[in-house]
């Protein structure tokens, strides 16, 4: 994004839900700068991913400049700029989940999802993703599928999960 | 089993029928202390704090009562307090166990220590893949606000304090204390240089801050409760209370198990609490404090002389599972995440594990971590593509020397620690990497895990 250039952005809608929330949030903080991170979880919660339009918004929201909203999307691995799969996978990479056969776990979901490593399939459908280690190594191998934790995902699970996916698609 | 469990943190996870809600944490006794809390100056319980030794649970083991007494309280800038919820380290997942599934706990220990430094903010900066983990949270603090536990005037007295759970975004550095307040300032989690920026003097906003871990925090309130002199009796000196041990790979029951410190050493722990190792499988190594910490070689012998002038000389087995054990071994207790490693493991893979999480985790900030923590994570993914080169080990040795004392924060450490270990306890092994491969003899079977 070339943020010395003034674009014409396309309007920027958020529901009422949502903006309920930030008017809540916004005054519990001494600094609105603060704001600026949990904005971002809330802008992509809706919308899936933050765009340009929303960068705008969210600067104009808390009265600090967009790039001060970009240096964050840029940074943090769970922020993005572009949309993603409708179902997002994510895969521990890290050393005990790694020992107990992740590896072979990402593949598997890669094959079974016809995604490429950390993308999203043709249709659309799904994203597949190595990440770093998500603190629950006592039940390696272990993903979270959208926001939710799946514990000792062995191969064989890892299978089923992922015929799972696929055929609630077809339904 | 030798030696059980000493739930003290843990004592009500886990127990059929025990909820999240905070009438089932005030049934259980909850929010006592807090109440007894409110009835003390804030200055005596710093000083039960002060008295219980109580060491950090997030990985440096810095005593929590100093951290509270450095605290700036003449400079009249507002105090604050942040709960480190960041739990990031790989091998860690003991944190994740009270926020889950006790989350008031972690709330009266917040509210008690608030009181106790005086803070006019506090917040609980978790890791943003929890959603779980920040949606119970956020409900319970909802439910202590309702019964006036934490808000305005807590407890009917003259004393505010609100309490804000702060989502992290997968960042590993954010749980490096001033890379954390970075985070919450809303910028990029680059920490800041000591000095001058100690965050008990220059914290959040430039103000007098204090961060602790959630094991920390919980501890405050049994220690409310026990006596700082009665809970210092947990333990060992030096070593006092209970620690949460997180431990994974190579075992037959990894878990979370909580004991006294130094009350068992880290062979009972694998062999006697874990179950011991897979069929068949021998021991290689353990990671004894996270993936930061130096890695330990079965075989060894660890010698040397203890603090108090005592003379050790143990096998790995021997070393006291606490703080003092694996520090006088040569490594560290760290978040108390203990990783197996058995026989079946190919040793160049694990650490070029390890190297492609610090890799991916350096923030950049720091020139010798940035490139370092890089080719270190290319020598070792090159070793294992079948590329490896006699003078591997001494490469990566020579740019872990590189990075180790020379960034802004001890990242740089955690990449060039496990690095440095590796060679020194494996070189063999990295340097018959390429003469096997050259032979034709790096063949894995089948059936083999894969680590990169």
């Amino acid at each position: 994004m070339d943020l010395t250039k003034t674009v014409q952005l396309e309007e920027f809608f958020l529901s009422t839900n949502t903006i309920d929330k930030i008017d809540k949030l916004v005054p519990r903080y001494p600094d609105t700068r603060s704001v600026a991170l949990p904005l971002c979880h809330l802008v992509q919660e809706e919308k899936g991913y933050i765009s340009k339009a929303a960068i705008e918004w969210i600067a104009s929201r808390l009265e600090i400049e967009p790039i001060q909203v970009y240096e964050i999307v840029t940074f943090y691995p769970m922020l993005r700029e572009k949309p993603i799969g409708k179902k997002h996978i994510k895969i521990c990479r890290t050393l005990s989940c790694a020992l107990n056969g992740s590896q072979e776990v990402c593949s598997t979901f890669q094959k079974e999802l016809k995604c490429g490593l950390n993308q999203t399939s043709e249709d659309g459908e799904f994203t597949v993703e190595f990440v770093e280690c998500i603190a629950s190594c006592g039940t390696a191998p272990v993903i979270q599928i959208d926001d939710k934790l799946h514990q000792s995902v062995t191969l064989d699970v890892a299978k089923k999960m992922a015929s799972e996916l696929k055929q609630n698609v077809l339904q | 089993m030798a030696v059980s469990e000493h739930r003290l943190l843990l004592k009500n996870v886990d127990q059929p029928g025990y909820e999240t809600d905070i009438d089932c944490y005030v049934k259980h006794g909850g929010y006592e202390m807090l109440k007894k809390a409110y009835t003390m100056k804030p200055e005596e319980i710093c000083s039960e704090v002060m008295d219980s030794g109580v060491r950090g649970r997030g990985g440096a083991g810095f005593p929590a009562g100093l951290k509270w007494k450095f605290l700036d309280r003449k400079s009249g800038k507002p105090i604050y307090l942040i709960c480190n919820a960041d739990e990031s380290e790989p091998g860690t997942f003991k944190d994740r166990q009270v926020i889950y599934k006790d989350p008031h706990q972690l709330i009266e220990g917040m509210m008690i220590t608030a009181f106790a430094i005086q803070a006019k903010l506090a917040f609980i900066y978790i890791r943003g893949e929890m959603f779980g983990g920040a949606r119970i949270l956020e409900k319970a603090i909802e439910e202590a606000r309702s019964q006036n536990l934490l808000g305005d005037h807590i407890l009917g007295s003259d004393y505010s304090c609100d309490l804000i759970v702060h989502r992290g975004a997968g960042s590993y550095i954010c749980g490096e204390e001033t890379g954390l307040i970075e985070s919450i300032e809303g910028k990029r989690p680059y920490p800041r240089i000591k000095p001058p920026f100690f965050p008990a003097v220059l914290g959040l906003y430039q103000c007098p801050t204090i961060v602790n871990n959630v094991e920390t925090l919980c501890n405050v309130k049994h220690i409310v409760e026990m006596t700082g002199k009665e809970y210092a009796k947990l333990g060992k000196p030096n070593n006092t209370g209970t620690r949460i041990w997180s431990v994974s790979g190579h075992v037959q029951k990894p878990g979370y198990y909580e004991f006294e410190c130094g009350a068992l050493t880290y062979g009972e722990l694998i062999y006697d609490v874990c179950g011991g190792l897979k069929p068949g499988r021998k021991l290689l190594a353990l990671i004894p404090g996270g993936s930061s910490s130096k890695v330990l070689r079965a075989g060894e012998r660890f010698k040397g002389k203890l603090k108090d002038g005592t003379a050790f000389d143990w096998a790995l087995e021997d070393i006291p599972l606490d703080f003092d054990g694996p520090m006088a071994a040569g490594s560290m207790s760290g978040s108390g995440a203990v990783i197996i490693l058995d026989d079946s493991v190919d040793i160049v893979e694990v650490l070029a594990n390890i190297n492609a999480f610090y890799a991916h985790e350096s923030c950049g900030q720091c020139t010798p971590c940035r490139e370092g923590s890089l080719w270190l994570k290319k020598v070792t993914t090159r070793m294992c593509a079948g590329n490896a080169r006699e003078e591997d080990a001494e490469l990566i040795e020579s740019i872990a020397k590189q990075i180790d004392g020379r960034t802004i924060c001890a990242h740089g450490e955690a990449t060039a620690w496990p690095a440095m270990s590796f060679i020194h306890k494996f070189r063999d092994e990295f340097k018959d990497k390429a003469i096997k491969q050259a032979a034709n003899l790096d063949k894995k079977p089948e059936d083999f895990i894969h680590l990169v």
